[in-house]
């Protein structure tokens, strides 16, 4: 059945929103296929606005793999903003991709890539919008199956109520297998209709299908069990995990969007999952083992990446950047390569160490400077151990001073506040190193118009990590630390000018922790807020926090839970949490052991040049460590 | 860290008219610069960089039409560090931008002779006036009629706009050199509507085609029930004696260096005048 363009619908109603452009579509190296040919189809989201959702490295991998594929189509779309939903509510035009206007809908399948849990709310508008029912329980045969990926979907039970599916871990092999199923399912006549092709997928354990498993409660509000509640469904769903990333060198051409977006760059992942052992960080357990891409596949991505799209920089991404193997002959090979030819290279997420100021150096011969950002994340060295990020003041001071002598006049540091085991003077410790910062700087270059920049942010446990277990800080709490710290650099004759300080209150964070660690109850919460028109969780100038904290006590009025229960309140080790059935491969006694060392602010080190200390993954998902060297050059570009 | 060696320097400019159409049109301006930098490097044309820590491609703009607005005649400049064929860089540069942001021509600036051509600032002079088209849909052409003839007949109309200064009243009809129905193009639209072609001169504040829709609205009650579709048809000098525009290009090309378009091909003579359009949706005069 041919599905029509709501493009000549929407054109005349494009002058009355803000930034048009964004609904437009029409980007290079987008793709329109055809709509009868396609056997399966796909709709992808990312649910936050096309600034931020465009650039997402996951769906454009995902839009470009699938789209390779005869008989699959994949379109993208995107959240809107609220006046954009206004006017379609107005003139009955549903939630559309932005590739060739078709309603969402139409789709065998809507993806939607949660990097965060402040998407949730924006999940129900895109629903609601392309009238397909909230609840899962709710829809027919004729509706797409509403599939949940990305980080936060390692604990999708908050809106499990709003999924036929989530699927953990990497995408790039589980999209074709379940565009296989739902195509053998359809070939053979759609047997046993939506519940048919739901059981088939759940049946291979690598998709979990939350309306399958039954959660019961004890009286005090904790979980007592979740169970499948039919044949042919296995107890835990296993991440999906993609060992040789070589073989899957995506983005190749990469998306150039005609709106400005946050992210306007070429960006290869360099590896996948770390090692390091930061407790607080849900990316790092979660994505292990460490896979590097090889110093050749990544030269040749970054030369075919530029020459299909543009762009004049180019990131190259990790949780860790500066840890391959490989990484000084990589930013040597593509400096030397693409000296003279004002393409800047920037590299995120790089860790305090004076080899960094290297590359760094490197990096910004063949272009423009880009900033240095470093993360202590911790203010004291009691800190740093608890969270286990091991790097020591004298070490920043080190770096920093190298950096100042290399002529950077401005450094940032990433700082978070309510960690487990914080006090005051944890965070105040935040003002002495700024301050030492900026000693050393003036020491190392005798001028006086050295700066750096603290950032810091409120701390969110996250499932699947040490601090699972952990009560999530108060925001009053964090407020009166971020303001006490702010007073001390604000006081600070000799320094404090020379210190700038960006932080965000702790509101906010207290419901990401309720979304993070919360279990199907905290759907009501969700769609309660939602109703009351919660948009753009994300976004300080849509957020509310008493939205959210009015929602929550209607929502929890009749149960023995409240948004305290699931944020500032500590867990004990035998409690079952809401996750414990999704499988990222951590040994949970492995966890507990980690969290217990934290207190005792005991560190860990990275397995990759220690000995293996059993996390569990490798031995429970069949995996192993793919780290260089291999030896290898990036070959200089002939020109042409 | 080390300083770069200097940009290497411009030996050739470039002017460039180029079109937003179709849904392109909701493009802004700066959309189109990130663009057109894009499309530059894609199609390996050696523009020329400016110095210092953040270096800039040396393409300039002159004015640009309003998000939501289309156009047949946008013009920029570009700078190269290398000489290249003009006909070549319009195939290459139209080729790596996406459809609906289309090169329409490219002729190099005269250099050397003193030139006054070269001149900053000489070729936005050039730039007295645009042709506008408006189309109206929904509206009746007796209804259309009647507001432009009325618009025509009064000497002075202000309207209120809020400008970059805050808001300001200015009068619009002394901008309009000419303004008419068009109404074969009516007749062969694809729904029933009104199309007004208009001559408006470039002056401070700019008067643009919504502030003309504002005075026939204000003169007339014209109110058209959905959002116009506008197109800058053309840009150029405004000949007094005949009331249309010539090609601002024009001047570059009588240098005598070989032209950007089509030069040296069999239809080396149907270079684009004012007012014609490539566009599927064009009409006639």
């Amino acid at each position: 059945m041919p599905v029509e363009s709501l493009f000549p619908r929407l054109e005349p109603l494009l002058p009355s929103v803000q930034k048009p452009i964004q609904y437009v579509g029409g980007e290079l190296n987008s793709q329109l296929k055809d709509w009868d040919e396609a056997e399966v189809r796909w709709a992808l989201m990312y649910p936050d606005a096309y600034e931020v959702g465009q650039p997402n490295q996951g769906v454009q991998i995902l839009y470009e793999i699938l789209n390779e594929r005869d008989g699959v189509l994949a379109e993208r779309t995107y959240s809107v903003w609220p006046d954009m939903e206004a006017v379609m509510r107005e003139h009955g035009i549903p939630q559309f991709t932005v590739d060739a206007h078709r309603p969402v809908a139409a789709f065998d399948v809507f993806g939607v890539s949660f990097s965060t849990e402040l998407g949730y709310t924006n999940l129900l508008t895109a629903l609601d919008l392309a009238g397909i029912p909230l609840e899962a329980a709710d829809r027919t045969d004729d509706h797409p199956i509403v599939i949940a990926g990305g980080h936060a979907a390692f604990n999708p039970e908050p809106i499990a109520d709003f999924l036929d599916a989530a699927v953990l871990g990497d995408g790039e092999e589980i999209v074709l297998a379940i565009t296989e199923v739902i195509r053998e399912w359809k070939d053979e006549g759609e047997p046993g209709g939506r519940d048919g092709l739901l059981l088939r997928l759940a049946a291979s354990g690598g998709v979990y299908v939350p309306r399958f498993y039954d959660v019961t409660y004890l009286p005090d509000g904790r979980i007592q069990r979740v169970a499948p509640n039919r044949p042919g469904v296995p107890w835990r769903i296993e991440k999906h995990t993609v060992m040789d990333l070589d073989q899957w060198p995506y983005p190749k051409k990469p998306l150039v969007p005609l709106a400005e977006t946050v992210h306007e760059r070429y960006s290869v992942e360099i590896f996948r999952g770390c090692t390091r052992g930061c407790r607080f960080c849900q990316a790092g357990m979660i994505t292990r083992p460490v896979r590097e891409r090889s110093i050749t596949t990544i030269g040749n991505m970054v030369e075919q990446g530029l020459k299909e799209s543009g762009f004049q920089e180019v990131g190259l991404l990790s949780l860790s950047s500066a840890d391959h193997s490989e990484i000084g002959d990589i930013a040597r090979g593509l400096a030397d390569r693409y000296e003279g030819t004002n393409t800047s290279l920037s590299l995120p997420s790089t860790r305090v160490d004076a080899f960094n100021i290297t590359l760094a150096g490197e990096f910004s011969r063949g272009g423009r400077r880009s900033g240095l950002t470093f993360a202590p994340e911790g203010g004291s060295e009691r800190m740093r151990k608890v969270i286990n990020k091991m790097v020591t003041e004298d070490d920043l001071i080190r770096t920093v001073s190298t950096a100042y002598e290399n002529g950077w006049r401005q450094v940032k540091l990433y700082f978070m506040c309510g960690l487990p085991t914080e006090e005051d003077e944890d965070v105040l410790a935040i003002a002495d190193m700024a301050r030492r910062v900026i000693a050393a700087g003036r020491e190392a270059t005798g001028r006086k118009d050295i700066r750096c920049t603290v950032s810091i942010g409120g701390f969110v446990p996250k499932p699947h990590t040490p601090f699972q277990w952990a009560a999530q800080c108060d925001h009053e709490t964090v407020d009166r630390r971020l303001h006490a710290l702010k007073d001390a650099l604000r006081g600070d004759k000799e320094y404090g000018r020379a210190i700038g300080l960006r932080y965000h209150d702790g509101k906010p964070s207290i419901i990401e922790g309720l979304l993070s660690r919360g279990d199907r109850r905290v759907g009501k919460v969700v769609r309660a807020v939602w109703a009351d028109g919660g948009r753009f969780d994300g976004w300080s100038e849509h957020f509310s926090y008493e939205r959210w904290t009015v929602c929550a006590e209607k929502a929890f009025a009749d149960e023995p839970v409240d948004l305290a229960w699931y944020t500032v309140r500590e867990r004990d080790e035998v409690e079952v949490l809401p996750w414990d059935h999704l499988d990222a491969g951590l040994d949970r006694e492995w966890l507990w052991q980690d969290w217990q060392d934290a207190i005792d602010e005991t560190e860990v080190e990275d397995c990759r040049w220690t000995p293996c200390y059993d996390c569990g993954v490798c031995p429970t998902m069949g995996t192993e460590i793919q780290i260089g060297p291999t030896g290898r050059k990036l070959l200089p570009l002939s020109v042409v | 860290m080390p300083e770069g060696p200097a940009p290497a320097p411009v030996t050739q400019r470039l002017r460039v008219r180029y079109a937003k159409r179709g849904r392109l049109r909701f493009t802004s301006h700066r959309d189109i610069s990130r663009a057109v930098e894009r499309a530059v490097r894609r199609a390996g044309i050696p523009v020329a960089f400016s110095g210092g820590f953040t270096p800039h491609p040396k393409i300039s703009y002159a004015g640009a039409a309003a998000t939501g607005v289309a156009s047949e005649a946008e013009y920029l400049e570009i700078g190269l560090t290398e000489t290249r064929d003009p006909a070549r860089v319009r195939a290459d540069l139209d080729a790596a931008l996406p459809p609906g942001l289309d090169i329409v021509d490219v002729v190099p600036v005269g250099t050397g002779r003193g030139d006054a051509a070269a001149k900053p600032g000489a070729f936005t002079d050039r730039l007295e006036a645009s042709e506008w088209r408006i189309r109206l849909d929904g509206v009746a052409e007796s209804d259309a009629a009647a507001a432009v003839a009325a618009f025509m007949a009064a000497a002075i109309i202000e309207v209120e706009r809020l400008t970059k200064k805050g808001r300001r009243r200015f009068d619009v009809r002394a901008a309009v050199s000419a303004c008419e129905l068009d109404r074969r193009a009516a007749e062969a639209a694809d729904a029933p509507c009104a199309i007004l072609r208009m001559v408006v001169r470039h002056s401070t504040p700019a008067v643009r085609p919504d502030d003309i829709l504002t005075g026939l609205r204000q003169v007339a009650d014209l109110a058209p029930p959905s959002p116009p579709l506008v197109t800058r048809l053309a840009q150029g000098p405004l000949d007094a004696d005949t009331g249309g525009l010539a090609d601002p290009l024009d001047p570059d090309r009588e240098t005598g260096l070989p032209s950007g378009d089509d030069a040296g091909t069999a239809h080396g003579h149907e270079r684009p005048r004012p007012g014609d359009t490539a566009s599927a949706d064009a009409v006639s005069a």
